[in-house]
């Protein structure tokens, strides 16, 4: 029932009720005109600062028309104004435009949101004064009240920000963040690399000392031993969050990982890397979501008709465990068991996953490559093994469709986000989320981990980012300033930024630790999919519904920033316009969105995306 | 970013009067307006909110295109139960209806026959999805294979070409949505361009003009080998195979460069050492990488130009003058030089006035030999009407005279000859269609010597002609259309001027039409070589049902001495349109050594028209396209990838070293020129 949302919002009916105290409906509009003539007549230096508050004004003086049912006022009220909005907020006036009735408001999530949260503005203390002195001279108490009550202005000494450092910042559903939101500490270092890796990896070399090669030794274990060793200050310590223990076979995982390291391509400006992309054929536009192991040896694919693929992309076919009354006979003590359980019948490069009931729209394959989660519309996230190819789990909790699902590079947890606009952290051993991240105002449409599992990052349709501890569920970072639904999160390797891609084509750079934007990629002209960060976090590479794969100078981007103590502070930001020179490079599919990438171990691109003939 | 552009926001609702169609169909006949009104608001408002959530549903599921589907996922959200029974994937196909001041959009259910459905055969199994990898880019270049786009589209070539400064403004990126914007830019060419300085002062750092790499792989390498040799070789199915691909293919971009120079080369030294044969695979090649669509040329025009000129004008294209037929090749470059005018030519760079003038000096001097003149004015005359009119019209006396110093004087040079007579019956095939719009009916002969000189008479006798045919023509046109399987009268056709002019350029010849003219010329090719052919002759054919015996009518022209009878009793000819012309001359294939020796015939037109049904000769009337009929000897203009289905047979000019039958006869003694 449509009314599901007003039951997450037990105070609806007061906050509504706010709207009861009303002044003469014909006076709005000049009301609004005689603080638009007042901003409009300002100091420059006060105009962009003080034109942030037409938004919001706008939207909740028309809402106070409709409550009060003046359709007619609200009517001629929107028709005049909405015009003067800025474009990004297209969106939200198409849904306020639709608004005409009391009736309407109660079971509105959009606006419901807007009246709950206060819209956030932040404003110099200078501006603020003058705002303050009009209204007080005019006896504007309309909007006087609405500024009291319904916005928050986060008041800061110093020069008024720039028309375009406040654009570059605005145009999420509530305005900007606080800036204490940004304030807590983050632990964005990596964790330390388990001890067990040096004698492991002694071993192997002590194979080759045997064969008589003493001088490698000596290089490969300091550089090895120098990486582990170092603690990151910015690290969480080790234990924050409990991990689960490496097995034998993660240890070999890592052992493999590392020697393709060592021939990783060096990238950079002068050394892209390649893209092998790998186009769905026959989908008839039916490819939701991708993804590809970290060895890149297993793509899968999310499909609206409710199936999940797997494919090998190696020689190497897949294949399902025995039965157990075969299983029985086989000797365990043997040194090729893990071989002999496999049923050879089975063999073959695609196995299909049958159980949700909607398109599945996430899908995140585990770490050790033993298990394989997906999320749908139909509400569950399903954990699927890679051993039998049956699923083990639904874990049920969104009630609405699951828009993103993603395991933690440690594996065990994993989060899930949907339209119920919370993100929810789980185990794969609970049937319930041990967390619940809730603050979104719209749908949570991706979820990513932090490299070190202490964090996870959400994107939404409210076009805000925000970092989440999963210690203890707190909201750590807001990030304020795309213009769309966010759709595209990613990490870079050494957990220090973040990037993400959005509906209006920009991907946007944040440094984490100082809770700031950092950049701003314009170049893509529709939705980005897909974002990825090379292995070594040279390049950022993204993919994007208008059909190409970008190549960006990350190294570049993130080189030159202005991490002063005022910036810090004010969090007032400079963006540089240098998306021409950082994007390296645009490659055109043939009618192809780009749904997924993947650096490989070695810097090679994998894209994917379903072939779409127009 | 607040000036951009801002969408109208309107709150459109639902008409009222859909709640009372809706109603009565319910079974609800009386719905007050108020009532109304509130369910248009109430409707509009719910269907606007699922509109809402089903977009999320599509951009979650990676699509541009919403569907039933995200429809029914929407509704779910709101716990309501989808609608059932709407499953099309691409559109649904509302029907429109009116009627009684209601408009009404419904969804077309047809009743379904259940048997029907039982018997048709099952549908093909839909292919299951697929996994399929390629090289998206190397190293940084996206190599040119076909599972890539085209590595640049046809609106980039050119913009590359005609604005190089403009192809990368700021802003332009982000703003419109134009998907190959800076596709194939390489990382140097993406730098400094987004620059708001002035691109001068940045210096070293910009590159004023953006150059795309043309580095070919090994896969374009050998391709471009396997063309040009295929292009070039001795195996005509093999070339028609790679003109078709040169045509055709999207990915031919970075070879252009490439093939622009083996045609221009090509053509530098072949025409030294007179190879005709290769000279028209080369232009045959010109015209393939024209009809590309998506090439844009204009980089390598200023190559191309020059070497289809030189095939126009030369002095000397072929070894044997006399014999070989290399006015077909130069009326084909003059028509690739037209296209190349039309398509290019801008008032900037001036393509066709600076071709028009080279045509012109290379005729107006008097030392020009007549191969080079026939070039030059059958450039000018392809180039269209107005052209003729201003530049050819004016000088027809003074050529007239040349022609007939020629062609009256003492036999001087056997070459001269052919020249004369093929610049003449040139002369009169494009003056006639020009004057027959421009002079008003009746044509007198006198009044055409009075302004023309000698040729005078020619003209208007080929005036005559193109007008008769005209008027042929349309009545053709209309008899096909409105009676084919009736006996037709008999058609008979006067010397006398026609009642009124007709525009030749209105009529179309049906296709139908075309069939007969195949058959018949293929019965001509048997037929003797015609003695001597008159200078106008008019040979009306037509065939009643009822008889099924063709009847064969000739009629006896203005021009005295050309009494002959019929050449083959299946030939009609009446004065010109052009389709009908250039089939004859193709077709005919009359060898030069049986070729008798006469008077140089002037055009000759064959008009036929369409047997009834049934008759034997006639096969289906729906023959696709005026092919002309193969003939024995190779040609190598002659594939059908050169003259597409569109284009007129006369497009191919015939095979070298097989003359035409009315323009390899040697002059005979005696005055060929008929006196009016």
């Amino acid at each position: 029932v449509g009314s599901v949302a007003v039951e997450d919002q037990p105070d609806v009916s007061a906050v509504l009720s706010a709207y009861n105290q009303q002044g003469d409906p014909t006076m709005y509009e000049e009301y609004y005109s005689g603080l638009k003539h007042f901003i409009e007549c300002s100091l420059d230096c006060h105009r962009a600062e003080l034109s942030q508050l037409f938004y919001p004004l706008f939207v909740h003086m028309y809402l106070e028309l409709v409550y009060n049912q003046h359709e007619n006022e609200a009517k001629s009220f929107f028709e005049k104004f909405h015009g003067d909005q800025e474009c990004y907020y297209q969106d939200d006036l198409r849904v306020l435009s639709s608004l005409t009735k009391k009736e309407h408001m109660k079971g509105n999530e959009t606006m419901l949101d807007f009246r709950t949260s206060k819209f956030v503005l932040r404003i110099s203390r200078d501006s603020y004064q003058l705002l303050k002195r009009h209204l007080q001279e005019k006896q504007n108490n309309q909007i006087w009240n609405i500024v009291q009550e319904h916005l928050y202005i986060d008041i800061f000494d110093g020069m008024p920000r720039s028309k375009q450092q406040i654009d570059a910042m605005v145009g999420s559903l509530a305005g900007e963040a606080k800036r204490e939101a940004n304030k807590s500490k983050v632990f964005f270092g990596l964790l330390k690399e388990p001890e067990i890796e040096v004698p492991l990896d002694d071993e192997d070399e002590e194979g080759e000392n045997e064969e008589g090669k003493p001088k490698k030794k000596k290089p490969k274990k300091d550089s090895i031993g120098s990486k582990s060793k170092k603690q990151d200050p910015n690290a969480p310590p080790q234990n924050r969050i409990p991990l689960p223990e490496l097995k034998d076979s993660d240890k070999l995982d890592k052992i493999m990982n590392m020697k393709e390291t060592t021939k990783r391509v060096r990238l950079g400006p002068d050394c892209l890397p390649s893209i092998c992309f790998y186009t769905f054929l026959n989908a008839y536009q039916g490819l939701t979501a991708v993804d590809v192991t970290d060895d890149s040896s297993l793509i899968a694919g999310g499909f609206a008709d409710s199936t999940v693929r797997v494919w090998s992309v190696t020689p190497k076919k897949l294949r399902t465990v025995k039965q157990a009354a075969d299983l029985s006979l086989i000797d365990k003590e043997s040194d090729d068991v893990l071989e002999r359980i496999m049923d050879e019948k089975t063999a073959s490069e695609l196995k299909i996953l049958y159980g949700h009931s909607g398109p599945v729209y996430g899908a995140s394959f585990s770490p050790d490559r033993n298990y394989l989660l997906s999320s749908s519309e139909d509400g569950t996230v399903r954990l699927w093994s890679l051993q039998t190819f049956t699923c083990l789990v639904g874990y049920k909790g969104h009630n609405y469709p699951v828009w993103d699902t993603q395991f933690s590079p440690y594996g065990y947890y994993f989060v899930s986000g949907g339209h119920d606009r919370v993100a929810r952290l789980w185990a794969t051993d609970h049937y319930q989320p041990l967390r619940i991240f809730a603050g979104h105002l719209a749908d949570v449409n991706c979820t990513r981990f932090h490299p070190n599992s202490n964090y996870v990052a959400t994107g939404s349709a409210d076009r805000t980012v925000r970092l989440w501890d999963v210690l203890n569920g707190n909201c750590v970072r807001i990030f304020t300033g795309h213009k769309g639904p966010i759709h595209s999160l990613t990490f870079s390797p050494n957990g220090r930024f973040l990037a993400t891609g959005a509906t209006d084509g920009r991907v946007l750079l944040w440094d984490i630790g100082h809770g700031l934007m950092v950049g701003e990629l314009k170049g893509h002209t529709d939705t980005v999919c897909s974002l990825r960060f090379s292995r070594d976090g040279e390049i950022l590479a993204s993919g994007s519904m208008d059909n190409t794969v970008r190549l960006w100078d990350a190294i570049k981007a993130f080189e030159d920033l202005e991490t002063d103590d005022f910036t810090t502070a004010t969090g007032h930001i400079n963006l540089p316009e240098n998306s021409q020179e950082l994007l390296l490079g645009t490659y055109m599919t043939k009618s192809t969105p780009v749904v997924h990438l993947h650096f490989t171990r070695r810097n090679l691109v994998l894209a994917a995306g379903a072939y779409s003939p127009q | 970013m607040a000036e951009e552009k801002k969408l109208k926001l309107s709150n459109t609702v639902l008409p009222s009067e859909s709640m009372k169609v809706v109603a009565e169909s319910m079974g609800i006949a009386q719905i007050q307006e108020e009532t109304c009104q509130l369910l248009t608001d109430e409707v509009s408002y719910r269907i606007k909110e699922i509109a809402q959530d089903a977009l999320k549903f599509m951009h979650m599921g990676k699509r541009q295109k919403l569907t039933t589907s995200d429809i029914d996922y929407a509704l779910k959200l709101k716990n309501v139960e989808p609608l059932y029974g709407f499953h099309a994937q691409e559109f649904i196909p509302f029907r429109f209806a009116s009627g009684g001041g209601r408009e009404l959009y419904f969804y077309e259910e047809k009743e379904v026959d259940l048997s029907d459905i039982i018997n048709t055969p099952l549908p093909r199994v839909p292919l299951d999805v697929c996994l399929k990898a390629h090289w998206l880019s190397i190293e940084g270049c996206q190599p040119a294979i076909p599972e890539n786009p085209p590595p640049a589209p046809k609106e980039q070539q050119k913009a590359e070409a005609t604005e190089p400064l403009k192809s990368a403004k700021p802003g332009q990126e982000e703003d419109g949505p134009l998907k190959g914007k800076g596709q194939g830019a390489t990382p140097a060419d993406g730098k400094g361009k987004e620059k708001k300085a002035p691109p001068l002062l940045e210096g070293a750092s910009l590159r004023l003009k953006p150059r795309s790499i043309h580095e070919l792989s090994v896969e374009q390498q050998l391709y471009y080998k396997e063309i040009t040799e295929a292009c070039v070789g001795s195996c005509e199915a093999k070339r028609a195979e790679a003109l078709q691909s040169i045509a055709t293919d999207p990915g031919l971009y970075q070879m252009l460069p490439r093939f622009s120079t083996f045609i221009s080369e090509g053509v530098r030294v072949n025409v030294v050492q007179n190879n005709l044969a290769l000279l028209i695979y080369l232009m045959r090649m010109v015209k393939a990488l024209m009809d590309n669509p998506t090439l844009y040329l204009e980089k390598y025009v200023h190559e191309l130009i020059p070497a289809v000129m030189t095939c126009i004008v030369s002095r000397q294209l072929c070894l044997r003058p006399d014999v070989d037929n290399h006015w077909a090749l130069r009326d084909f470059a003059a028509r690739l030089v037209a296209q190349i005018c039309k398509h290019f030519s801008t008032t900037t760079n001036n393509i066709q006035s600076r071709i028009t003038k080279t045509f012109t000096k290379s005729w107006v001097d008097e030392k020009t030999p007549w191969t080079t003149r026939y070039g030059s004015i059958a450039g000018l005359a392809e180039l269209g009407h107005d052209v003729i009119k201003t530049l050819i019209l004016p000088r027809l006396q003074q050529e007239g005279e040349r022609i007939r110093s020629v062609l009256d004087g003492p036999v001087l040079s056997n070459i001269d000859r052919i020249g004369a007579d093929h610049v003449q019956s040139l002369l009169l095939k494009h003056c006639a269609p020009v004057l027959a719009k421009l002079h008003p009916p009746p044509d007198n002969q006198d009044a055409y010597r009075a302004e023309f000189g000698s040729l005078g008479p020619l003209l208007c006798s080929h005036v005559v002609k193109a007008r008769a045919q005209a008027a042929l023509q349309a009545q053709q046109v209309n008899r096909t259309t409105l009676t084919i399987t009736q006996p037709r009268p008999t058609l008979t056709l006067s010397q006398a001027p026609q009642s009124g002019p007709r525009t030749p350029g209105l009529l179309k010849v049906p296709g139908s039409i075309a069939l007969p003219v195949q058959t018949l010329v293929s019965a001509r090719a048997a037929a003797p070589p015609q003695p001597s052919p008159p200078p106008t002759k008019f040979i009306v054919m037509s065939s009643s049902s009822a008889s099924s015996t063709q009847q064969v009518l000739s009629l006896s022209t203005s021009a005295p001495g050309s009494g002959s009878t019929t050449t083959s009793p299946v030939t009609t000819t009446v004065p010109s349109v052009q389709p009908i012309v250039k089939l004859v001359s193709t077709a005919s294939t009359a060898p030069p050594s049986t070729a008798p020796s006469g008077p140089g015939s002037v055009q000759k037109y064959i008009v036929v028209s369409l047997p009834p049904t049934g008759d034997g000769k006639g096969g289906p009337p729906s023959h696709p396209s005026p092919v002309p009929p193969s003939s024995s000897s190779p040609s190598p203009l002659g594939g059908s990838a050169l003259c597409g289905g569109k284009q007129e047979a006369g497009d191919s000019p015939p095979a070298p070293g097989t003359p035409k039958a009315n323009g390899s006869q040697p002059p005979g003694p005696g005055s060929p020129q008929p006196a009016p």
